[in-house]
């Protein structure tokens, strides 16, 4: 981090947090600088504060989500906020209501933040244009999950002390991935060097024009990199057939001794979970306390959140 | 009615090659008597009807080949009044309306019902598409005989292709015996399924599933291959890539008869213009790259396409005020299709009479009906523009029912002053 230090936080120019192709260099070290804080509150035994106090927020979620919903909410309480967790899977949606009124119904009860998933891409940005409070974006169709990348971010940082200059696959199912494109727009802006890896058919259009090295194989894609980050194949989201089998996927794209092998010897494992064992990572290396980061990574988590939270809260 | 004497004016006939000074006389019934240099103020006598046209241009009423109205089942977004007052005041006097109504226009008492409502309570031309298919299906064709004989212009399922090739083989050489004319919308559903944008860097940055430019192609490839062996007229509605480009001039060169339309849409906009969600600009066929937009341009200026069209399609808001993915497909557009479309002549893509052409004489051509042209004896369907008259779309400003306009704040050059239908003055703008 030492060569950040100097950096000064930038007053804010967002007010919602819908994506990280919206935030700037110094926006993105503000909330990595102000989550940094909250690593070592997290870990103590009294970990609320009131930073949030009087503050509602609502979580807004219209997929299911086990770790990332938990994770806002978590964030929101410790720093003191009312937090409601609404799941719109089964209700309002079900009986006709359209985003927009739902957004509005809530912004009628005076929110001060409200953390949305949706499975259509741009649904938060639409949100935001109808509601008076904050909107944070916790996963939107195939487009961006900002925070999961900025806690990719911290959780490199925290291990390698810089992102600049490392070298960072990204391999599975880019096409589906919205954590992908987020990371891919993060890790770049920090510096490192991003390599793609995917079968072509789980490829999204141009994404060489995002900044990325496109790899078909593995092996090659992985040479000398300092983190390996897997995806989860997105089966739910898959119409028709994009691979032959499981089998053949862990073959040739799942994350095996062999293929890490490839890696510089100290590279890192991410995972955003939930994992498919087996199928994009085996479950020794899932498992590996000297590789594997991913239960860091959700550690984290709860404190980007927190920043995120602290920061676009103040905003409005 | 009173004889009319039209002068003063440029006149721009593409059909007759006409562009010159000079006037039109519009006989007691509404016809075109006599037009060009030799009608003005000293051969005409004195005492007769005369409107000074000031030295703006006048062009043969618009022929606007792709229009949805909202009658019967959708008023609410457009009726055949609101309709005919969006179309008077964009300078368009004729219209081919889609048969995606509901119900479908795909029997000869729904042509009955259409002709009726569109004659008391329209002032522009009708022209109604029955459907390729019943209620657009795409499995049992319709009765293309029966159907032409009662007035019906062409045969389309709107915004639906014909996926099954030994329908679309069936329907080409059963249509060709009444020679029907057949207008595909050509997009592959089963590789457009869940795409809401061109396939591209951008769907890729929008996290929006794509449309590939190979889902337009390769139906026009099948179509044209099948057009070989059931010859019959045939139309593709809107080209929107460069790739089908390519494969409509090489078959045009080999010297298969056929044409092809595009949308204002695709020649004035691109995917970046969808910006941040923008739902107004969910399209059918998508906007595609800037590439795609100039040789769409190119195609236009080189008879690779013969017509444009406004693709009107009248959306209420309620539709699009949903997330990209739930929101309707369409655009409002009918009344800013000469103006947009002048746009291209200011900037130097396409020239003056190639563009009224492509609104005019070449769809009336296609269609097989006396429009489009300011030959004696027609019906004077006219319009009268002030090429140069800069202005600003605002959607409020809009006569047509819904106000999805695409091109909202948009600055134009070039308005609809006066709009003629059978040689009544039918919209004039102050």
């Amino acid at each position: 981090m030492a060569i950040y230090k100097n950096l000064k936080a930038v007053k804010k120019i967002q007010n919602h947090l819908l994506g990280i192709q919206d935030l700037s260099f110094s926006e993105v070290m503000h909330i990595l600088n102000e989550a940094k804080k909250f690593i070592s509150l997290n870990k103590s035994s009294s970990k609320k504060i009131d930073i949030l106090r009087g503050k509602t927020q609502i979580n807004l979620f219209f997929e299911p989500s086990t770790r990332t919903q938990s994770s806002f909410e978590l964030a929101g309480k410790r720093l003191g906020a009312d937090v409601m967790s609404m799941n719109i899977v089964n209700s309002a949606i079900k009986k006709g209501e359209t985003l927009i009124d739902t957004a509005m119904t809530l912004n009628a009860m005076h929110p001060d933040i409200i953390v949305v998933r949706h499975q259509d891409s741009g649904a938060p940005n639409l949100l935001s244009q109808k509601v008076n409070c904050a909107v944070i974006n916790a996963g939107d169709g195939r487009r961006e999950h900002p925070t999961q990348a900025l806690l990719d971010a911290l959780t490199i940082i925290n291990r390698r002390g810089k992102i600049e200059g490392l070298k960072i696959a990204i391999c599975g199912d880019i096409l589906h991935s919205r954590v992908a494109r987020s990371n891919i727009y993060l890790m770049n802006m920090l510096g490192a060097e991003v390599n793609v890896v995917a079968p072509k058919t789980l490829l999204p259009h141009s994404v060489d024009r995002l900044g990325v090295k496109i790899f078909n194989d593995m092996k090659k894609g992985l040479d000398n990199c300092d983190i390996v980050m897997m995806l989860r194949l997105q089966n739910e989201r898959m119409e028709g057939s994009f691979l032959p089998s499981p089998r053949e996927y862990y073959e040739y794209f799942g994350l095996t001794p062999d293929k890490l092998a490839m890696a510089k010897k100290d590279a890192l494992i991410m995972h955003p979970g939930p994992m498919n064992r087996g199928v994009e990572i085996d479950t020794n290396l899932a498992d590996d306390i000297n590789r594997s980061v991913i239960r860091e990574q959700v550690e984290l988590g709860v404190a980007v959140r927190m920043a995120c939270l602290k920061i676009f809260c103040k905003k409005i | 009615m009173k004889k009319k004497y039209l002068i003063n004016a440029r006149i721009i006939d593409p059909k007759n090659k006409m562009d010159e000074k000079g006037g039109l006389i519009i006989t007691e019934k509404g016809k075109i008597e006599a037009v060009g240099k030799n009608v003005n103020t000293s051969n005409i006598p004195s005492n007769v009807e005369k409107i000074d046209l000031q030295n703006k241009i006048l062009i043969p009423g618009l022929v606007d080949m792709r229009v949805f109205v909202g009658e019967p089942g959708y008023e609410y977004k457009e009726n055949f009044r609101t309709l005919s007052n969006a179309a008077l005041s964009g300078g368009v006097t004729s219209v081919v309306s889609m048969p995606n109504t509901l119900p479908v226009i795909d029997n000869v008492s729904m042509v009955d019902f259409l002709k009726r409502r569109g004659r008391d309570k329209s002032r522009i031309n009708i022209f109604p598409a029955a459907s390729l298919t019943k209620n657009t299906d795409g499995e049992h064709m319709t009765e293309f005989g029966l159907l032409k004989r009662k007035g019906i212009a062409a045969f389309t399922d709107g915004t639906k292709t014909i996926q099954n090739p030994q329908l679309m083989s069936r329907i080409m050489s059963f249509a060709s015996q009444s020679e029907s004319l057949i207008m595909q919308h050509a997009e592959d559903s089963v590789l457009s399924k869940g795409g809401l944008i061109n396939d591209g860097e951008i769907s890729t940055r929008l996290g929006l599933q794509g449309i590939p430019a190979l889902a337009e192609k390769i139906i026009v490839e099948r179509d044209l291959s099948f057009l070989e062996e059931y010859f019959c007229r045939y139309h593709i509605s809107q080209v929107s890539s460069e790739k089908t480009i390519t494969v409509i001039r090489k078959a045009k060169k080999e010297g298969k008869i056929f044409t092809a339309g595009v949308s204002i849409n695709n020649l004035s906009l691109n995917e970046n213009d969808i910006g941040d969600f923008k739902t107004f600009l969910k399209l059918s066929p998508p906007l595609r790259t800037e590439y795609d937009r100039l040789s769409l341009i190119e195609g236009l200026n080189d008879g690779t396409i013969d017509v444009i069209v406004s693709d009107h399609k009248p959306e209420d808001e309620e539709s699009k005020r949903l997330t990209f993915a739930q929101a309707t497909t369409g655009a409002a557009g009918v009344e800013t299709l000469l103006p947009l479309a002048l746009e291209l002549f200011h900037n130097k893509s396409i020239k003056l009479d190639r563009l009224i052409a492509c609104l005019t004489s070449n769809p009336a051509k296609i269609l097989k009906i006396n429009k489009g042209s300011l030959d004696i004896g027609n019906d004077a369907d006219l319009c009268l523009l002030d090429i140069n008259k800069p202005w600003v779309v605002k959607k409020n400003d809009l006569k047509s029912k819904s106000k999805n306009t695409p091109i909202e704040n948009r600055k134009l050059q070039g308005q609809i002053i006066m709009t003629f239908v059978k040689g009544e003055v039918a919209f004039e703008r102050f």
